[in-house]
């Protein structure tokens, strides 16, 4: 019970696996080009949550300035990605993944 | 504010958050993931000023919910015609996904529990780290930092180069 209600280290620890694996999920199963970027997030966001978590406990600011830095990069790859994505459609009239399989029309 | 209290609105969030990630994935619609994960990006930031990153759960916010969120609207609005009844988004996999979600999971949940070397340092973060962010910046973190701009400029100027609209008659 007291672990259960003194918040520490493994709570964080456990929302952010929850994070990853469902984006995990989203990544595998989902054949919408913009539901596996969600998922990319989601997973960005588990190891974001990890970076900061260890960061409080450890008392340095590595873990947040590695979260600064994933953010920006996250806003970056999301910006490309999405230009990929409606290229995509302009070709293929698609987003789905799994149908896209040739490099050249 | 008491311990109790923290302890309440702690699980509030986590659930907030770790339930509309779980609708983000499980439902077929495109725009009702969209709009899930704009809860999932506010549970994190909440998350985020419990963790005292007060100033990564306002960039969370300005960026996440301000930039990627909307970029990933105008990319559903793009892909799929709002006249049409809602697209359906396919699922392949579900078994090995199901699989995977649950291994990576649980195994990383047993490591997380039966791990009893966590010890927490004697200097947590405590309070605002506004200042101290910015004094790592401008000075352990520089050389990251400037670069960082340069990737975001160059991404930034290279998807917009992407995704432009082809004049007709060129």
């Amino acid at each position: 019970m007291e672990q259960l209600t003194t918040i520490g280290l493994n709570h964080y620890l456990t929302i952010s696996a929850f994070l990853l694996g469902f984006g995990l999920f989203a990544v595998m199963t989902r054949k919408n080009a913009i539901v596996v970027l969600m998922g990319v997030e989601l997973i960005l966001n588990a190891a974001n949550i990890n970076f900061l978590a260890f960061s409080k406990y450890n008392g340095g600011m590595e873990g947040v300035m590695f979260a600064l830095f994933i953010i920006v990069i996250a806003a970056a790859e999301a910006a490309i990605a999405l230009a990929i994505v409606i290229n995509i459609f302009k070709l293929y009239k698609s987003v789905d993944v799994s149908s896209i399989d040739s490099m050249k029309e | 504010m008491s311990n109790q209290t923290y302890t309440v609105i702690f699980y509030l969030f986590a659930a907030i958050t770790v339930c509309s990630a779980a609708f983000v994935v499980f439902t077929r619609n495109v725009i009702y993931s969209a709009f899930s994960l704009l809860f999932t990006f506010f549970g994190v930031a909440a998350l985020y000023v419990f963790l005292s990153a007060d100033f990564i759960a306002v960039t969370q916010v300005v960026v996440y919910v301000g930039g990627i969120l909307v970029l990933l609207l105008f990319g559903v609005m793009f892909t799929n015609s709002i006249m049409q009844a809602p697209k359906k988004s396919e699922v392949l996999h579900i078994i090995p996904g199901t699989l995977l979600l649950a291994g990576i999971t649980g195994a990383l949940l047993y490591t997380f529990y039966t791990t009893h070397g966590w010890m927490p340092s004697e200097t947590t973060l405590q309070g605002s780290i506004v200042e101290r962010i910015g004094f790592e910046t401008m000075s352990r973190y520089v050389l990251p930092f400037e670069m960082v701009s340069i990737l975001l400029l160059a991404a930034l100027i290279g998807a917009a180069f992407l995704a432009r609209f082809d004049k007709p008659g060129k």
